[in-house]
């Protein structure tokens, strides 16, 4: 029952994985951009999340519903005045202008809220547990957040195609001059797509403070989890990316129980592993 | 470098300018200068020149990778903070003169490249920049693991160890400053070699398009595993001697991504990537920016990831792009031109 308890709680960390890399596959999958401030994002709505939770004295999981708004309005800013400058054929000036980001809104943070380890408290639901069989049981909490992984991917998964707005994503992502021909305006789609990762960069940011401490260092970890996973699922799969996160989360559960110090790296562990010997990951969709 | 045509005209490849003889002229000037900096410049002095030239030299090897070879990497904190545990390792547990012990790491560090580079190697473009960040990770997570070097919280060199590099402690600022210099110097030396050699021929021709490189016969994986492998050889010699300056070695200290590789991309962008000279101006700007803002704390960590956006979004060549393309500058003889000329008989 050890064993099963570690997996299982690999498998519903899993979950948390999965969202860090939706987020950055659709802009990879999108504008072949990969944002070094992606972990530093999720970071900064756990704190978007904080003080909205303060102010109004509501709770995280509502806060939602000022959060990704307010984050995806972030996005378009960001892609509109920032990142649409930068593509091109050059793979420098994305990743610069991203890292630079990246150490604007970790120091950021670190002025306005300081380097102490903050949670946000989501009352008893924090605590419930639901017993499954004989000494296995599952936290309320954890449980939910896996089905909202779930439901996040799924939902990415029916935007991208089914609806005109993917039609759009997947356009532009095929072919950017022809999609500007049929009269889609690609910095308008891609603005989008950020506006999108962002969004989702907001549930996962408040899954994340909801569940652990979260100070302003933590972005990047996030980042290379997220990266682990979208590698180890295979590029351009989105379902490919959760069963990454899945086994990202079982490789690190499954270290953390043979010796704490392991967590981390029986993570990095499988990365590579899978790296050696299937490059392209598991579920490939797209060559590059 | 001659071949003779029909003519009976000579052609020959020649290097440099009238700006490069202006230029290494000053650059013999001011090395004189430099080594003799114990004689004129107190602790303080030794200790910052000493660190900008760790900069220089890790900016110089990244501009290399990540300039002419189009390996852009955000991981070579991870052959920084290798080559100071190796050093580490190889003084406290070995009984090696620390001295002696920054060549062996580099040569140890280069040999552990050889497999990374393996793997790395199968992520292009952005996930090859990513995924060797997680090697650098892992390289972290293994150090803190070594309870014999302290596990996480890293350990120091000990007394006996540092004595035995020379007996006072002024005559070992001078000798570390010194080896700081040489190894500038060195970096920098190896780099206009190497450029100057068919493999910088190679090297430019696959910065300018791999696919044309690929067709006039340069292997083009070889040559950047070369060039990966001899850049972690500097590397882990540049990390080595940081921190035998430190004399204390710690897991998030020798692996830090800020330190070793924000810092060093943004200094490489803010002078220039892509020319010997770029790094060089952008550790001068990042010194003076820090001697004069550094009070601010965090505020001038982000005033500097913002100067680096600014410049790649303004003007993507840099301060010393500007230069070139405003005078002609150029300080190291790179410069190929084909010198046509006769062949007389006033030679014979």
């Amino acid at each position: 029952m050890d064993w099963v308890n570690v997996i299982l709680q690999g498998v519903l960390v899993g979950g948390l994985y999965a969202m860090f890399a939706a987020g950055l596959s659709l802009i990879f999958g999108v504008m072949r951009l990969v944002n070094i401030a992606h972990g530093d994002l999720i970071v900064m709505a756990a704190y978007v999340a904080l003080v909205v939770t303060q102010t109004l004295g509501i709770g995280p999981l509502t806060s939602l519903i000022l959060v990704v708004p307010i984050m995806a309005v972030i996005g378009y800013a960001l892609q509109w005045f920032v990142l649409n400058r930068t593509l091109g054929d050059d793979l420098l000036p994305p990743l610069l202008v991203t890292f630079g980001l990246s150490v604007i809104i970790q120091n950021g943070l670190l002025t306005l809220f300081t380097a102490d380890s903050l949670k946000l408290q989501s009352g008893d639901i924090e605590v419930a547990t639901i017993r499954l069989v004989e000494g296995v049981y599952v936290g309320v909490l954890p449980l939910l957040q896996f089905v909202v992984a779930v439901a996040v991917i799924a939902g990415l998964q029916f935007v991208f195609y089914r609806t005109a707005l993917g039609r759009a994503f997947r356009a532009t992502a095929d072919d950017p001059a022809v999609a500007q021909l049929m009269g889609l305006d690609n910095r308008h789609v891609f603005a989008l797509a950020m506006a999108l990762s962002l969004a989702v960069v907001a549930i996962t940011g408040v899954f994340l403070a909801v569940r652990a401490n979260f100070d302003p260092s933590q972005g990047p970890a996030r980042l290379i989890y997220g990266f682990e996973a979208v590698i180890i699922g295979g590029l351009g799969s989105l379902w490919g990316t959760l069963a990454g996160g899945l086994i990202l989360g079982v490789a690190q559960a499954i270290g953390a129980h043979i010796n704490p110090g392991w967590q981390i790296l029986a993570g990095h562990i499988a990365f590579l592993f899978v790296l050696a010997v299937r490059p392209q990951g598991l579920f490939p969709k797209v060559r590059t | 470098m001659s071949a003779k045509t029909s003519a009976g005209k000579g052609v020959r490849v020649a290097f440099g300018s009238r700006w490069s003889h202006v230029g290494t002229a000053l650059c013999a000037v001011s090395l004189i200068a430099l080594a003799a900096a114990p004689f004129w410049g107190g602790r303080d002095d030794l200790q910052l020149l000493s660190e900008i030239y760790a900069y220089v030299a890790l900016a110089s090897l990244w501009n290399l990778l990540a300039g002419y070879a189009g390996l852009v990497s955000v991981g070579q904190q991870a052959y920084v903070g290798l080559g100071a545990y190796i050093l580490f390792a190889l003084a406290i547990l070995g009984g090696v003169s620390p001295l002696w012990a920054i060549p062996l790491s580099g040569v140890i560090s280069a040999a552990i490249a050889i497999p990374v580079a393996a793997l790395v190697f199968r992520l292009r473009g952005h996930y090859f920049a990513i995924g060797t960040w997680i090697v650098a990770e892992v390289f972290r997570l293994l150090a803190s693991q070594v309870s014999l070097l302290g596990g996480g919280s890293g350990t120091s060199l000990l007394a006996a160890v540092v004595i035995g590099m020379a007996p006072t402690r002024q005559l070992r600022d001078f000798l570390l400053y010194w080896i700081a210099l040489a190894l500038v110097v060195v970096v920098l030396a190896t780099i206009v070699l190497l450029l100057r050699s068919r493999y910088g021929l190679a090297l430019k021709a696959i910065r300018d398009s791999e696919l044309a490189a690929t067709c006039n016969g340069i292997d083009v994986r070889r040559t950047k595993v070369l060039v990966y492998i001899v850049t972690a050889f500097g590397t882990a010699m540049v990390g080595a001697l940081i921190f035998l300056q430190k004399l204390r070695v710690s897991p998030d200290a020798a692996f830090s991504v800020n330190d070793w590789t924000a810092f060093v991309i943004f200094i490489t962008v803010i002078g220039g990537i892509g020319r010997i000279e770029g790094p060089i101006i952008g550790t001068i700007v990042f010194f003076v920016l820090r001697q004069t803002l550094a009070d601010l704390g965090t505020i001038y960590l982000m005033m500097l990831g913002l100067v680096a956006i600014l410049v790649m979004l303004t003007t993507p060549k840099g301060l010393w792009g500007l230069l070139v393309e405003r005078f002609g500058w150029q300080v190291f003889p790179l410069e190929r031109k084909v010198v046509f000329e006769e062949r007389s008989a006033a030679r014979e």
